[in-house]
């Protein structure tokens, strides 16, 4: 049997070029393997057994969207809020179908975590706060968890006397779109997956807002009560009542309701830049080409017409928001179109208003007003 | 018929071509008419002490390549041919064998000794031939000494062919007690006692139970010690050898000896004869590769579920170590820079020294530190290499912070020794030095910078007037530059140091390469090299510069071809140029294609430069070249849909890949490029697929291809599967009972190697990653249900995989992203059976609960895809 030698690599790097160069290869195949799954796996979660794939898959709107910069952006944002209808009957089976919650004063904004940042953006898509946080792909940190491309997109409520995002809806996970998810798993997942990332933990250097969630109740009678009357860490802004089983909606929908009163919330009624209700209560309208004044639901509905000299004395472009006083000849409705209303144009709006009020606040002001009268 | 053997087998080794060749032709045609009488006249004839030497030798090589083979196939085979051979005749020739280890003749003992060795290890296996290790261990109580050397022996060899498991623990014993009183002192037979100091070193993998029992353990830890101490240099290399497997096969029970063993080995390297003193050096070499495993491994933190703790034996033996390994830096032999295959006291002493400051890091600086600062202005050269040399391999180990100021201090000095200095040796271990001081102490993770503003400049100057230095000097300027420029790395589009000076560097690179001698010392290797990483460090306002190499390589590439008619040493040079250019080109094309300001640009020069990379192919026959394959990958990433165009002509180059079975990296490159092609091109690539899915599905059932391809082959499919989607369908019937018959197979694994376990994690990836693909291919198709039959099958292999509980965390991300990709296609219809499947509760909730990020996530994506399930449904 021979001797056994050895000889070990003299002055030697511990890898060969070439074979960082098989590595590097390996980990660009490995890496393009996983960004074609995640792609395949996020683009079409569907639904439906009936395979017709909407023709632009919105998730993948939503993947380039929270990539969008600038105006685009703003103009993107500005229409995927879900906006509740105000509650003006009771719907049924409330106590079965319902989820009610505490809706936290404050700025309704969309945060968006990607690329290592986090930005919040408000109904009219224009930027609250840029920051670091602790939401997958929010901060520029060390431990990034997950692939560079994945991202949040949460519906929150930014509570200026805390500091806090209350965070009242989950859109999108990790890059995994959850529009078309029922409300009833959307809040499930929001409450397990938010605070294992450690952005419900206070501020830090690479968290600079902590987020929170809502305490959320079945709508029964108990719900109900703790929701309207129960202890919350913030100040109350109405109670919203979501339906459990349906998907996340942009823009107005009657399966998010949202009630208001002088015991659950502050503002009750529009105030003016004082902070004063003003004396009679005001609706934003939206001028139509032809004059007409609609408000935002859809289809929508005409409260009134604008003359054409008026048109120009105010020199007035068509797709403005204008206010009107609502005077004391109130609405009437017929059939769900109104049959008068008695409107003083007040003024345009202010810049940062995105669209006009829908029917439902309209008439919830009437039915309150003439209530608490 | 035994006479004609005879002079057969002389005749087989005459001078005359004629004579010779007819000769192997009448050796052909015997075995081919009577295969057991021809292996049994062999063994007569070894065993026959009358015929002549040469004919003996013969008929035992003979016999000995009959059973066995370098080729695996032609192994297995061989195998199989020995066990169907008839019973009787096997018996004789064993019988013949044995009697010829008691020849006086020492040859034909010895090739006796290997022949028995291999047919043991083809029938210990099959509980044949039970009665062998007994009729050894009688011949051990033999009179004659060479009976018992080559009984011995033939232990020695047996251990190296038989795996450990088939001897029952009782023979062990008997082998081990044999082995181990031939070594004693007591044996006064110098041949029989090394013989069995080398059998014992083949026999300690079966030692295991024994090296437990403290009593046996002592008794054959003293004959081995003892052992290094005889008067006999052969005797003494072969115990220390035995020594140097002890450390790594039974580090833990160490601890009692290690004072003893050190004492034994200090005296070697000293005082011993070179060979001997070259293994007790390798003893603590291979001490400290044992402890940097472990402290890798448990990251110093001993007190949980580490299984092997660390003795620290080189922290405790340090301050005699140290001194110990530094004196023999100063053993240096004039010419060893020079030679390829040199190894001496010093390269192990230094190579050593390195290892122990990586095993204790910052405590031997100090130790170090003084021997530096004495010797390394010395007038005597092997005193300032010693001194250069023990600077160097301190580097990796001792934290920055410790090293950070002393370097700042002699970095200097070292790149005025690298201009100035007399001696080759010198410039050679400063430049090498200064590689190391880049490679570990400079870079954008360190705190403080060793490369400022200030020294950049020279840095540059003296790395590049180095590199018109001798060959060997040069070769380490190159692979200095490398580690600088390797620093800048990850600056991104940053302005980086070297900017100013890179079109500078590049020129000397190149310079480099064109030199008459650049194929000394692996020169013009170190210069692509430092180029490559040149530009993988390249910024933005470099990139044009590197866009501007693109055709200077292209056409170096182009110039290879020139050449006619070469030798085959010629082609071999060629084909290593070829392949430097084409790694050249690869880096390139990723760094260009990563960016959008330069993918454009550099596209112009696409159709040129798969042209070249088609012709590197042509160059050769039947293989294809593993570099230009991969630079074809990185091409078609970059590319994208537009590298259909090359399909048409590259596509018998990328079958040829795929049957390379003999070069299997050549195979498994291949096998990725498909999957970058895939990615390309999509459903593009669709023509092609039958065509790929063929080789792949052949690869897949060859016994010849290295089973280390088979896990990409597997994930290859699923590559197939995103690109062509409801496509893939007819080749469903095919891919899915071999993905069904390897989930078998994986789903257990037998044993508690290691390295099994690691492979079967790899396969398990493989197969799961072709699920996943399919799956996701076929998603929102109307073929979906085709996939329905496969899927209570692929649940029971989630199952037995969470079951088996030994899968490593990529496979773990895996298969709960399978869950979740069948759910998702498959939809409410395999509802129930996803229910029932403990993958989806119990293996999905400890998913979901886990830290890693990239787990999560996947148990994320799956419970949403589940979720959605119970909605629907």
């Amino acid at each position: 049997m021979a001797p056994h030698q050895v000889r070990r690599p003299f002055k030697r790097a511990a890898i060969s070029d070439q074979q960082k160069r098989r590595e590097l290869a390996l980990l660009r195949q490995q890496q393009s393997r996983r960004d074609s799954q995640h792609q395949a796996r996020s683009s079409i979660l569907s639904l439906q057994p009936e395979p017709e794939p909407e023709p632009e898959p919105r998730d993948f709107d939503v993947a380039r969207a929270s990539k969008l910069k600038g105006a685009e952006a703003r103009e993107w944002f500005s229409r995927q809020l879900t906006l509740p209808e105000w509650m003006i009957d009771i719907p049924p089976r409330l106590n079965q179908d319902w989820y009610v919650f505490a809706r936290p004063s404050g700025k309704r904004c969309f945060v968006v975590s990607s690329d290592g940042t986090t930005v919040s953006r408000l109904r009219n898509g224009y930027v609250l706060h840029h920051f670091p946080s602790a939401l997958p792909n929010g901060a520029r940190t060390k431990d990034v968890s997950g692939p560079s491309h994945s991202f949040c997109l949460l519906d929150c409520i930014f509570h200026e006397l805390d500091q806090t995002y209350y965070v009242i809806d989950m859109v999108c996970w990790r890059g995994y779109s959850l529009y078309d998810c029922t409300a009833e798993f959307r809040f499930f997942w929001l409450s397990s997956k938010l605070a294992e990332t450690g952005a419900c933990d206070t501020p830090s250097l690479y968290h600079r807002y902590r987020f929170s969630v809502v305490p959320i109740y079945s709508c029964d009678l108990t719900g109900l009560h703790t929701a309207y009357a129960g202890n919350v860490p913030y100040v109350k802004d109405g109670l919203l009542f979501y339906n459990k089983h349906a998907h996340y909606q942009t823009g107005n929908t009657p399966l998010a309701l949202v009630w208001k009163d002088e015991s659950c919330s502050q503002y009750v009624l529009d105030t003016d830049s004082k902070g004063q209700v003003p004396a009679q209560q005001q609706v934003v309208l939206e001028l139509q080409d032809d004059g007409k004044l609609t408000t935002s639901d859809d289809p929508p509905v005409v409260f009134g017409c604008l003359e054409k000299e008026l048109f120009q004395k105010f020199d007035l472009l068509s797709g403005s928001l204008l206010r009107f006083a609502i005077g004391e000849g109130g609405m009437r409705f017929l059939d769900g179109n109104v049959e008068m209303a008695d409107l003083h144009y007040l003024g345009k709006v202010n810049r940062g208003r995105a669209f006009s009020d829908n029917t439902s606040k309209v008439c919830w002001f009437i039915l309150y007003i003439s209530c608490s009268l | 018929m035994a006479m004609e053997v005879t002079q057969v087998l002389l005749n087989a080794q005459a001078v005359d071509d004629t004579l010779r060749k007819h000769a192997e032709e009448n050796l052909k045609q015997f075995q081919e008419q009577n295969l057991p009488a021809f292996l049994l006249s062999l063994s007569t004839e070894l065993a026959n002490d009358e015929k002549p030497v040469n004919s003996r030798q013969l008929a035992g090589l003979v016999l000995k390549n009959a059973l066995d083979a370098k080729d695996q196939l032609r192994k297995s085979e061989l195998v199989q041919r020995w066990l169907s051979l008839d019973i009787t005749a096997k018996a004789q020739i064993k019988g013949y064998l044995l009697q010829t280890l008691s020849s006086p003749v020492p040859d034909p003992r010895s090739t006796a000794s290997q022949v028995i060795a291999k047919i043991a290890g083809i029938e210990l296996p099959h509980n044949q031939w039970p009665e062998l290790i007994g009729s050894l261990l009688s011949n051990i109580h033999q009179l004659p000494a060479h009976v018992k050397q080559a009984t011995l022996d033939t232990l020695g060899y047996l251990c190296e062919e038989v795996p450990s498991d088939v001897i029952d623990q009782d023979q062990v014993n008997k082998i081990l007690t044999a082995v181990v009183q031939g070594m004693n002192s007591s044996e006064g037979n110098n041949d029989v006692r090394l013989a069995a100091t080398r059998a014992l070193y083949n026999a300690l993998g079966f030692a295991q139970a024994n090296f437990t029992n403290d009593m046996e353990r002592d008794y054959i830890m003293r004959v081995v010690c003892e052992a290094t101490l005889s008067p006999e240099v052969r005797i003494r290399q072969a115990a220390f050898e035995c020594l140097v497997s002890i450390s790594s096969t039974y580090y833990s029970k160490l601890a009692p000896y290690i004072q003893d063993i050190f004492n034994i080995t200090a005296k070697a390297v000293r005082e011993d004869e070179e060979a001997v003193a070259l293994q007790a050096i390798e003893f603590w070499s291979s001490i400290c590769d044992e402890e940097i495993d472990i402290l890798e491994e448990y990251g110093g933190d001993f007190s949980g579920d580490s299984d092997i703790p660390c003795f620290n034996f080189v922290k405790q033996a340090l301050p005699v170590l140290v001194p110990l390994l530094l004196e023999t830096l100063l053993k240096q032999e004039e010419d060893q820079d020079q030679d390829e295959g040199a190894w001496n006291l010093a390269m192990a002493g230094g190579t050593c020294l390195g290892l122990v400051a990586r095993t204790v890091g910052d405590d031997i600086v100090p130790l170090v530190m003084p021997f530096i600062e004495e010797n390394i202005t010395k007038a005597d050269w092997r005193q300032r290499e010693a001194a250069t040399y023990a600077f160097g391999s301190i580097m990796e180990g001792p934290s920055p912070d410790k090293l950070t100021s002393i370097v700042n201090v002699a970095l200097s000095f070292m790149l005025s020794a690298l201009m100035k200095d007399p001696n080759n040796h010198v410039k050679d271990t400063t430049a090498w030095t200064l590689g190391r001081i880049f490679e570990f102490l400079h870079g954008s993770t360190m705190e403080s910078a060793i490369v400022t503003p200030a020294n950049c400049q020279q840095i540059v100057t003296v790395l590049v007037q180095s590199m018109k230095d001798a060959p060997n000097v040069a070769e380490k300027a190159c692979g200095a530059l490398y580690f600088l420029a390797q620093g800048y790395e990850d600056s991104g589009s940053l302005s980086s140091p070297l900017t100013p000076f890179f079109q500078d560097i590049v020129q000397a690179l190149l310079d480099v390469s064109h030199r008459e001698d650049a194929g000394e010392s692996r020169l013009r290797t170190a210069a692509y090299e430092a180029l490559n990483e040149v530009v993988r460090s390249a910024t933005d306002e470099t990139a044009p510069m590197v866009l501007q190499l693109v055709p200077l390589i292209m056409m170096e590439l182009h110039k290879t071809f020139e050449a006619q008619n070469l030798s085959s040493y010629e082609k071999e040079r060629q084909a290593e140029l070829q392949g430097l250019l084409c790694g050249c080109l690869q880096v390139f094309i990723q760094k260009l294609g990563a960016s959008d300001a330069t993918k454009y640009l550099f596209m112009q020069y696409a159709d040129q430069m798969m042209t070249l990379f088609l012709r590197v192919f042509d160059c050769r026959s039947a293989t294809v070249h593993e570099e230009a394959m991969l630079a074809i990958g990185a091409l078609a990433y970059t590319c994208g849909p537009a590298f259909a165009k090359y399909m048409p002509e590259f596509y018998k180059y990328l079958e040829m890949g795929l049957q390379n079975f003999e070069e299997y990296q050549v195979c498994a490159i291949t096998v990725g490029v498909v999957g970058d092609i895939c990615r390309a091109l999509e459903d593009k690539i669709l023509p092609y697929c039958d065509g790929i899915m063929t080789q792949l599905l052949k690869d897949l059932s060859s016994n010849q291809l290295h089973r280390s391809v088979k896990p990409p082959i597997f994930s290859c499919f699923g590559d197939i599967s995103l690109a062509i989607g409801e496509n893939f369908d007819k080749y469903l019937m095919y891919a899915m009972p071999m993905l069904q018959s390897a989930a078998e197979l994986s789903a257990h694994t037998s044993s508690g190697d290691d390295e099994i376990l690691e492979y079967t994690n790899l396969l398990r990836n493989g197969i799961l990653e072709a699920y996943s693909g399919i799956f996701q291919g076929f998603k929102n198709s109307p073929k979906t249900q085709l996939l329905m039959p496969y899927a209570p099958h692929i649940l029971q292999f989630l199952d037995s995989l969470y079951l088996e509980k030994d899968m490593d965390d990529v496979v773990t991300k895996t298969a709960i992203g399978v869950l979740g990709d069948l759910a998702d296609t498959l939809g409410s219809s395999a509802g129930p059976l996803i229910q029932q499947s403990l993958t989806s509760r119990e293996f999905l909730r400890e998913c979901l609960a886990s830290h890693d990020p990239l787990i999560k996530e996947s148990a994320d994506w799956a419970h949403l895809a589940i979720s959605q399930l119970a909605i629907t449904g």
